[in-house]
């Protein structure tokens, strides 16, 4: 079919400021918003920047605003978009050119947070692994699962007032570790989450939920650290 | 202007750049770099499992998983060096849980392990249970836990800085030139040591299961310095990519009780390996899949199979091959445990294909995934040059882009992962010892001349020639005539055109002339990589009169332990393509006929 494709265009050594191109394609519905922008580039304009590596939503690397909506562009196909699409960058972040964002402040939101396993305690005398039962393992699955893509802070109203609000994903990685049974740290980073930039600026307004491509509820898990920090319990 | 120095430079922050980084900078002052974020590093895609003889479930024992490596490699891996990985498994698996990897437990709440193709129990020849796992996101958590690990050792990183170029003087390697992409600038980072981990080159070929990342500029990078390249005619096609994507759908699915169905309904595996059947090594299962198609048995006599994991496939599968758990019941799942074990799969299925596998099932490919091949290490991680196993001074290599060889003509699934964890941990302690013991070398005068001459040319080229016109036709090529089955007849054709298309690349346009995150500048260089090994991969395979593990002559449909037990060697010398051979080390298995 034929597809309208709307792209945020800024190149910094020539434009003063952003504008938008707009191509048309023909493409499959199957074709993966990825493809698309890959085509521009690969015959319409070479000079069309933006970020990819495995093409399957596994990377974090190609969030981007897609109708609107922050979603990967590889794991976003035609079929779902329909003919018209406008193909932004994240919210809240510096754009350095096209669809590239400067991720900088996210991950030193993500760094905050501890973002890795303490526990200094001796290993267990047979030097083998720390038991954990299947139901402590599956009490933090949900948010393991998180490839850092920025979907959901980027998302957030308090994080575009804020850069220095840690946000949802930061919260998502404190949460892995939190509730993780083996881990040690938990109420230094409830700590650190309960400071100003933390979880009180959270309003609820459930956007990263809807924007996580890996389906984590996010809001929940907000819920939890909440909950942790009022009840000082971890189950 | 942009002069970095520190005693290890790691090039690729994968989950052996990572791993590396980790060791070495114990000890000595150490900087990762990589033009990926690390945590977008193509280890985040393994999702099967890691191995090691843990017999967490069921009996299994260190010396059963090095004989099933052997064999699985089609007795072309360096028995040594596979020995040395297996031993090493259990503790390495071990280490990563103390890092805090969130591996899924068993009742006893110890590591939960899964089937996978080519691993078994040599006593009675069925399959064992080898496989670590964190759900259908192994590598995800193992990239994630090295990554945080390295912030909570601030070990350094340089994000999104590509290197383009090694520096060698007075016959030691010396440092990389690289790009830092934000700004177009080159930096030097001067080194004493530097070990590369830059993953493989699976682009190569029209479908993979690949990132686009892998276009094998390590590989390159040290071809051009006129060292060699090691056994590069063996690439290993996964038999189960989502068909037309080449998506990725993890062995496991077949260790949890799936199986291939062809378009007539039947499951035809037992027929090519009558004990283990749909969990024969990826070789032999892609080749009969290929079989399946060309003798007319793909489904609606097309291109494709049926991956067929529907609960009721499953149990009653399970119930004819007589499978049970480790307690002795009845091996059954319902459509619930399928979702928990296979999340991410049935997520690609819905998302890609619109098939759900608990209902549906899901057709599938062979697609390129792995490279066997690469450069040539000992079992230290030391880049070696010749058939003597000479070391190269301060140069090292681990993961998918270095060769041990511990994979030879075939790779065992979740033996990769295995791979980085325990080579670049040890490339990582190597690098580090040296570099404490020696002076910097001096850079070589102009350093990034040859870098900056290579990319200006890129960037002022005035020919016509469109980067992704060249990229797809060699894909194409390469997956048409250097792919699973091979004759002389396609090959020779392979190498005229992939050189006509270097030809071409001579006359590439770049259109952006800028400086800040040229992409366009960086695809052009990653594709002028790809043409190199392609040219490679074909000049080997051409080589290489038998057919072993990967490599499938149908011209020459057999071993030939008599000719052929040895590595092939690749140089560039006056951009000719020379080729030398490496004697393959054998303990105490000697080979044998393959079945599976
Ligand atoms: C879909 C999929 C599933 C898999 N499943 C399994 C499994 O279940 N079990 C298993 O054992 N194996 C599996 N594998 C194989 C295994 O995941 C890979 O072989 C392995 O992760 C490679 O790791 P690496 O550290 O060598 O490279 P990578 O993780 O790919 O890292 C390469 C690094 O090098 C960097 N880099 C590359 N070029 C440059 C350059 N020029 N300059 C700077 N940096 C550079 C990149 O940024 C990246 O950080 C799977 C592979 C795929 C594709
Ligand atoms: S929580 Fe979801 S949306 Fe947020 S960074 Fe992680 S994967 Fe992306
Ligand atoms: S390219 Fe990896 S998530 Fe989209």
């Amino acid at each position: 079919m034929q597809v309208t494709l709307k792209i945020f265009r800024f190149n910094p050594e020539v434009d003063k400021k952003w504008h938008y191109e707009t191509y048309t394609l023909d493409a499959p519905e199957t074709d993966r918003i990825l493809d698309l922008l890959e085509k521009v580039k690969g015959h319409v304009d070479g000079t069309l920047s933006f970020r990819r590596s495995c093409a399957h939503g596994v990377c974090g690397s190609d969030a981007l605003r897609i109708n609107g909506r922050n979603q990967l562009a590889c794991k976003t196909l035609v079929r779902d978009t329909g003919a018209k699409i406008t193909v932004e960058p994240l919210l809240g972040l510096k754009v350095i050119k096209d669809l590239i964002v400067d991720m900088k402040p996210f991950f030193d939101n993500y760094k905050t947070v501890l973002p890795y396993f303490i526990n200094d305690s001796p290993l267990p005398a047979d030097g083998k692994e720390r038991l954990q039962t299947i139901e402590q393992r599956a009490r933090f699955d949900e948010t393991t699962k998180c490839v850092l893509c920025a979907a959901c802070t980027t998302s957030c109203p308090s994080f575009w007032g804020s850069e220095t609000y840690l946000g949802p994903a930061a919260f998502v990685t404190a949460h892995r570790f939190i509730f993780d049974s083996r881990d040690e740290a938990a109420s230094e980073r409830l700590h650190i989450l309960s400071e100003t930039n933390g979880v009180a600026r959270c309003h609820t307004v459930y956007n990263c939920t809807m924007a996580c491509p890996r389906e984590i509820q996010i809001t929940k898990a907000i819920g939890e650290i909440k909950l942790a920090m009022i009840t000082g319990k971890l189950d | 202007m942009n002069a970095h120095q520190f005693d290890v430079i790691v090039v690729g922050a994968g989950g052996a750049g990572l791993m590396a980084g980790l060791y070495a900078s114990r000890t000595a002052k150490t900087a990762v770099i990589s033009k990926l974020y690390p945590t977008r590093s193509h280890t985040g895609a393994a999702q099967g499992g890691i191995s090691a003889a843990l017999g967490n479930l069921e009996e299994d024992r260190i010396e059963w998983h090095t004989y099933d490596s052997i064999k699985g490699s089609d007795y072309l891996g360096d028995q040594d060096a596979i020995q040395f990985m297996c031993e090493e498994a259990p503790q390495a698996i071990l280490e990563l849980e103390h890092m805090g990897l969130p591996f899924d437990r068993t009742p006893e709440g110890r590591i939960s392990q899964r089937f996978f193709g080519g691993h078994t129990n040599n006593e009675t020849g069925k399959p064992v249970r080898r496989a670590c796992h964190a759900a259908d996101r192994t590598g995800h958590m193992i990239l994630q836990t090295l990554y945080q690990q390295c912030l909570k050792n601030k070990v350094n990183f340089f994000d999104e800085y590509q290197a383009i170029d090694l520096l060698i003087e007075n016959g030691r390697a010396v440092g990389v030139v690289a790009i830092e992409l934000a700004t177009g600038e080159l930096h030097t980072f001067h080194a004493k040591a530097v070990i590369f981990a830059t993953g493989g080159h699976g682009r190569i070929f029209e479908v993979t299961s690949n990132a686009y990342a892998y276009t094998g500029d390590g590989a390159a990078m040290l071809l051009r310095k006129g060292l060699p390249l090691e056994d590069m005619e063996f690439f290993q096609f996964h038999p189960t990519g989502i068909y037309k994507l080449g998506i990725l759908i993890t062995e496991g699915v077949r260790g949890d009780g799936g199986v291939l169905i062809n378009g007539k309904g039947e499951r035809f595996m037992p027929k090519y390996a009558p004990t283990v059947k749909d969990l024969a090594s990826r070789d032999v299962v892609s080749r009969a899949i290929y079989t399946e198609i060309r003798e007319g048995r793909g489904i609606n006599g097309s291109n494709y199979v049926y991956l067929d994991v529907r609960p009721e496939t499953v149990n009653r599968i399970a119930e004819l091959d007589g499978r049970t758990n480790p307690d002795g019941s009845k091996y059954t799942v319902t459509g619930e445990q399928i979702l928990q074990k296979l999340p991410d799969i049935i997520d690609f299925c819905r998302v890609y294909l619109g098939v759900d596998p608990v209902t549906q099932m899901m057709p599938i490919q062979p697609t390129a995934h792995y490279t066997m091949g690469g450069i040539p290490t000992n079992k230290y991680g030391e880049v070696v040059i010749d058939d003597k196993q000479t070391p190269f001074p301060g140069l090292y290599a681990a993961g998918e882009c270095a060769c041990v060889s511990v994979h030879g003509g075939n790779r065992l699934g979740t033996n990769s992962l295995l791979d980085l964890v325990v080579f670049g941990k040890h490339a990582g302690l190597r690098a580090a010892e040296y570099a404490n013991g020696v002076e910097f070398e001096s850079l070589p005068k102009q350093p990034e001349a040859a870098a900056r001459s290579q990319f200006d040319a890129l960037r002022h080229a005035t020919g016509k020639e469109n980067v992704y016109d060249i990229s797809t036709e060699m894909k194409k090529i390469m997956f048409d005539l250097v792919g699973i089955y091979r004759t002389e007849k396609d090959m020779l054709v392979a190498i005229e055109k992939v050189r006509e298309l270097k030809q071409r690349y001579a006359n590439v346009k770049v259109t952006d002339t800028g400086k800040i995150f040229n992409t366009e500048l960086i695809n052009a260089w990653e594709l002028g990589n790809m043409l190199e090994l392609a040219e490679v991969i074909a000049v080997s395979a051409l080589n290489r009169k038998e057919s072993r593990g990967g490599h499938s002559r149908e011209d020459y449909p057999n071993r030939d332990d008599k000719e052929w037990m040895k590595h092939t060697l690749v140089v560039k010398q006056a951009d000719e393509l020379k080729i030398s051979y490496k004697p393959v080390t054998v303990t105490k298995y000697q080979p044998k006929v393959r079945v599976y």
